[in-house]
């Protein structure tokens, strides 16, 4: 059997990681082979890639995609920072975030606000599955308000959806999606890491031990009945010419930094992603209806990433030696003298 | 006229908080040292922008005392809210200059008084409205100068040098120091026996500076190329200044390109999160902080610790329990940050004594992280970082960058990729790195702050976990052994020591040479690193009594050395112990020494 090369000469077995270790079913299991594809098309070289990550079953997920690349299983709720400080020590890397819902909308709601206003450049996903699996089921931040648990108890707070709060904070990229829907989270995936700023992407991956019956919002069933995709995705990096052989007036084309397209073609009502008043009316209103609203709801290529904010030199600040950050010695005598 | 008291004598500002007196204090000081005379000044301010009392010692001391004195001999009243209070202070015979409008009535009269009606001066010589406040400070320094014969040049130098960056401002506060000049000739003839006089030598080669200074200095020469910190006295001036170094040294002229990323973060969680994240991606990261924030790094300096990533954590310390005193100094964060997180966790801790060593600490900091791989503390404290401090000249770095074991591709080509992030391959506990970005398929580990293998696996397994952390510990070991010995003084072969660190330094010099005038030598051991050295031991063993003297409530470096102890040698330990918030003064060691050592043991 043959085995296709991507353009970098990598197979995809190239971007596998360790078996998981998460239950049989799992969504997050889904989001790693999307990952394993998303990269694979990419042709991402992997010694460029680092996967961050907090604590909790999705976090777990670094380990099982992408062996051969560098990644750090960091803190509860604290992987924004792990990967801020990362980013600015190298702005090479492709920065690969994996947190699920505890994670960022609870213990690290406060990092996960903070990197979006600073636009640090990476991919941030959330393996939304509305409970807290590893510690046994309790409600997590983003379940619906009535939404039952296992055992019965119902939710009577408020939920936290990250897209909304990504989209009030001017976050430069904001995106929803479905575990089950490979054909939607592969093209946005694609997109946000082509993106250069912070890209958040809400992946409701539900968990089959918890959270997957009766009274779950976040349940296959429920995902599956009450999904309702803004505009069909598609994705064409940069290293591929682009063909539209739409309709006029059917499909937006979103050019990236790199020059890669995100292409959507209209479903239902058009929405265009570069309003943000718009995509703020779309998510209250499909949570007035009940819905589940998925696709790329926002993206501004304009806003600068926090490193070109910051000014820093396109290559890693890492790999600067002592000519480059001392100060010279008639420098370091005058700097002292000033001091007499 | 008694006996004349020339270049001995302690300065007491006593102003009101934002009204511009630093500005005055600072000129002062620098006028005095520009004649050459070696000055220890003391800022005690309040936590607060405007309008609480706050007190400035000026100690002069043509011995190089720098410790703190309580001794005031010359006050400068210009606060009403703490008229009372202030002259309580003054030592019997001293001066007071004060406003004239404060009542003298009922107060003590074995003081010299010179009323200056300051408020009225201002508003008939000072023509700007909106500098008047201000420039009514610099009216006290012109009364000062006459009071004890500052020549005018020095004065000069000191407004000159106060504002480097504004000249525009230099002619302004000098007319304002010529009003009080020329009042002070006007209307006094000296009665009291304080002077100054120039003097030569003392103070060649000399800086005035202080720790944040010599620590945000030391950082830039040790490659600090990540910044991350929240503002927090009295740590924010050290990254405050390292923004303006940065403007000046690491930024290209031209296009504004910075060789450095300096990031003010949402809380100390995040500034030592984004400070682990870029020592892990292979720069060299710092975060600063004190008291409150060092708690909230507590998480995160456990990960640093057993994912062994480089940073460099700053702890200016501040007086705690919880927000405690914020403008107030101490050395009560050394157990904890020694310990710093959950499970059996232990740092690398650096304790600089002087502006040099804050320099030099900070500076090979980075060195120490790279080497050991793990999170290295300096801990400094709000005397030594924020107060002025003379020191010898600082020097160039004779040394390159020590990056520790990291393998490059080329390394990992040799090796045919055989190589593991945990392994004890040198039997020193240090294992090798691959930073992320090396181009090699064998380079990339995932690391995490869950049990690992030598392999960084992941695993549960009893035996690795023992392992690994028995490696941790024997990499401590290695550490122990590689961190700035302590500097002992035994030439006094006194069967008497004592062992202290950090700023209190100052204050042990000056009570070592009080205590040898009254027949008491004693030698000295000052301790530099954390772990201890085994020289601790041994500087005890060869001493009948041995005191530790340190600036906080429990003693926790005199507990650190009695578990480091063998039984028999226990016995022979003491503590002495200041915790007032103020920095610690000779007498503070003397007294209970002296005392102690008075009754046989």
């Amino acid at each position: 059997m043959s085995v296709t090369l991507n353009r970098i000469g990598l197979a995809r077995d190239a971007y596998k990681g360790a078996a998981t270790t998460l239950c049989a079913g799992c969504g997050h299991n889904s989001i790693t082979n999307h990952t394993v594809k998303a990269l694979y098309e990419l042709g991402v070289e992997p010694h460029r890639l680092a996967k961050m990550s907090g604590i909790g079953c999705s976090s777990k997920t670094p380990a099982y995609f992408v062996e051969t690349a560098h990644g750090f299983n960091g803190v509860h709720g604290r992987m924004p920072a792990l990967t801020t400080g990362a980013q600015l020590a190298n702005r090479q890397m492709i920065m690969l975030g994996v947190s699920g819902d505890g994670d960022t909308a609870s213990i690290g709601l406060g990092q996960f606000m903070h990197m979006i206003r600073r636009n640090i450049d990476c991919t941030y996903i959330i393996e939304d599955n509305g409970t807290y699996g590893l510690t046994k089921g309790q409600f997590s931040a983003t379940a619906d308000l009535g939404s039952v648990q296992k055992k019965g108890a119902v939710n009577i707070f408020q939920p936290i959806d990250p897209c909304a709060v990504a989209i009030t904070l001017g976050c430069s990229f904001v995106a929803r999606s479905f575990s089950g829907d490979g054909k939607q989270v592969v093209p946005l995936l694609k997109a946000a890491i082509a993106h250069r700023g912070t890209a958040i992407l809400d992946i409701i991956s539900p968990c089959v031990t918890f959270n997957d019956h009766d009274g779950s919002t976040k349940s296959y069933s429920w995902v599956k009945d009450h999904e309702e995709s803004i505009a069909d995705v598609s994705f064409i990096p940069f290293f591929e010419e682009v063909h539209i052989d739409y309709e006029p007036g059917t499909i937006r084309d979103v050019e990236l930094h790199d020059g890669s397209h995100i292409l959507l073609k209209k479903l239902g009502d058009d929405h265009d992603p570069s309003d943000r008043i718009a995509a703020m009316r779309v998510i209250a209103e499909a949570r007035e209806a009940g819905h589940l609203v998925t696709g790329l709801l926002y993206v501004d290529t304009s806003m600068a990433d926090f490193a070109t904010t910051e000014n820093i030199p396109e290559g890693p600040l890492k790999d600067l030696g002592e000519d480059d950050l001392r100060l010279t010695r008639e420098q370091f005598d005058q700097f002292i003298s000033e001091f007499a | 006229m008694t006996e004349p008291i020339v270049n001995e004598l302690t300065i007491q500002a006593a102003t009101v908080n934002g009204s511009g007196s630093q500005t005055a204090n600072l000129v002062l000081t620098r006028a005095i040292f520009k004649m050459g005379i070696p000055v220890a000044p003391k800022n005690v301010f309040p936590s607060n922008i405007e309008g609480l009392p706050t007190w400035y010692q000026l100690r002069i001391t043509p011995h190089a005392h720098m410790a703190r004195t309580d001794q005031v001999d010359v006050l400068v009243a210009f606060n009403a809210t703490t008229w009372r209070e202030d002259l309580r202070s003054v030592r019997p015979g001293g001066v007071v200059i004060h406003e004239e409008a404060y009542s003298t009535a009922d107060a003590r009269t074995d003081l010299t008084y010179y009323p200056v009606p300051f408020s009225k001066l201002a508003k008939a010589k000072i023509q700007s409205d909106t500098l008047r406040k201000q420039l009514a400070n610099m009216i006290y320094v012109g009364v000062v100068a006459g009071l004890l014969g500052v020549p005018w040049e020095a004065l000069e130098h000191g407004v000159k040098r106060q504002f480097l960056s504004k000249p525009k401002a230099v002619q302004v506060n000098l007319d304002a120091i010529k009003v009080g000049l020329d009042y002070w000739q006007d209307h006094f003839s000296k009665t009291d026996p304080y002077r100054l006089e120039p003097m030569t030598g003392a103070v060649d080669g000399k800086v005035l500076v202080e720790g944040n200074q010599a620590a945000a200095l030391g950082a830039l020469m040790g490659g600090v190329t990540v910044v991350a910190w929240y503002p927090i006295t009295p740590s924010s001036s050290l990254c405050e200044y390292l923004i303006a170094y940065t403007e000046r040294f690491r930024t290209d002229p031209k296009t504004g390109e910075k060789r450095i990323a300096i990031v003010q973060a949402e809380d100390e969680l995040a500034a030592v999160g984004m400070a682990i994240g870029a020592g892990w991606a292979g720069a060299r990261a710092m975060t600063s902080t004190s008291g409150p924030g060092i708690s909230l790094m507590a998480e995160f300096a456990g990960l640093g610790y057993y994912a062994e990533v480089p940073v460099v954590i700053f702890d200016i310390q501040r007086i705690g329990p919880s927000t405690g005193l914020p403008t107030r100094t101490s050395q009560a964060d050394v157990g904890f940050a020694y310990t710093l997180s959950h499970g059996d966790t232990k740092h690398i801790v650096l304790l600089p004594g002087t502006v040099e060593e804050c320099y030099e600490f900070a500076r090979d900091a980075f060195d120490y992280a790279d080497r050991f791989q793990t999170p290295v503390f300096v801990l400094s404290d709000l005397d030594l970082g924020m107060n002025l401090w003379m020191a010898p000249a600082f020097h160039y770095p004779e040394k390159p960058f020590d990056r520790g074991k990291v393998l490059t591709k080329d390394d990992l080509d040799r090796l045919a990729g055989d190589w593991g992030r945990y392994r004890d391959v040198d039997g020193d506990g240090v294992p090798f790195r691959t930073i992320p970005g090396t181009d090699h398929p064998a380079a990339g580990y995932l690391t995490r702050g869950s049990g690992h293998d030598e392999n960084a696996r992941y695993t549960e397994n009893a035996e690795s976990y023992a392992r690994n952390m028995d490696r941790l510990a024997r990499k401590f070991e290695t550490a122990r052994q590689a961190l700035p010995p302590p500097l002992t003084d035994e030439t006094h072969k006194s069967p008497v020591g004592l062992i202290a660190f950090g700023s209190t330094h100052a204050a042990v010099l000056e009570a070592r040479e009080l205590l040898a005038a009254a027949g008491r030598r004693v030698d000295y051991m000052r301790v530099r690193a954390l772990p201890l050295s085994a020289e601790v031991a041994a500087f005890v063993s060869r001493h009948d009594r041995v005191y530790v003297v340190e600036q906080n409530r429990d003693g926790q470096v005199f507990d650190l050395i009695r578990l480091a102890l063998p039984v028999d040698l226990v016995g022979r330990l003491h503590s002495i112990r200041h915790y007032d918030g103020q920095p610690i003064p000779a007498a503070a060691i003397t007294e209970p020494l002296l005392q102690a050592e008075a009754v046989p043991t």
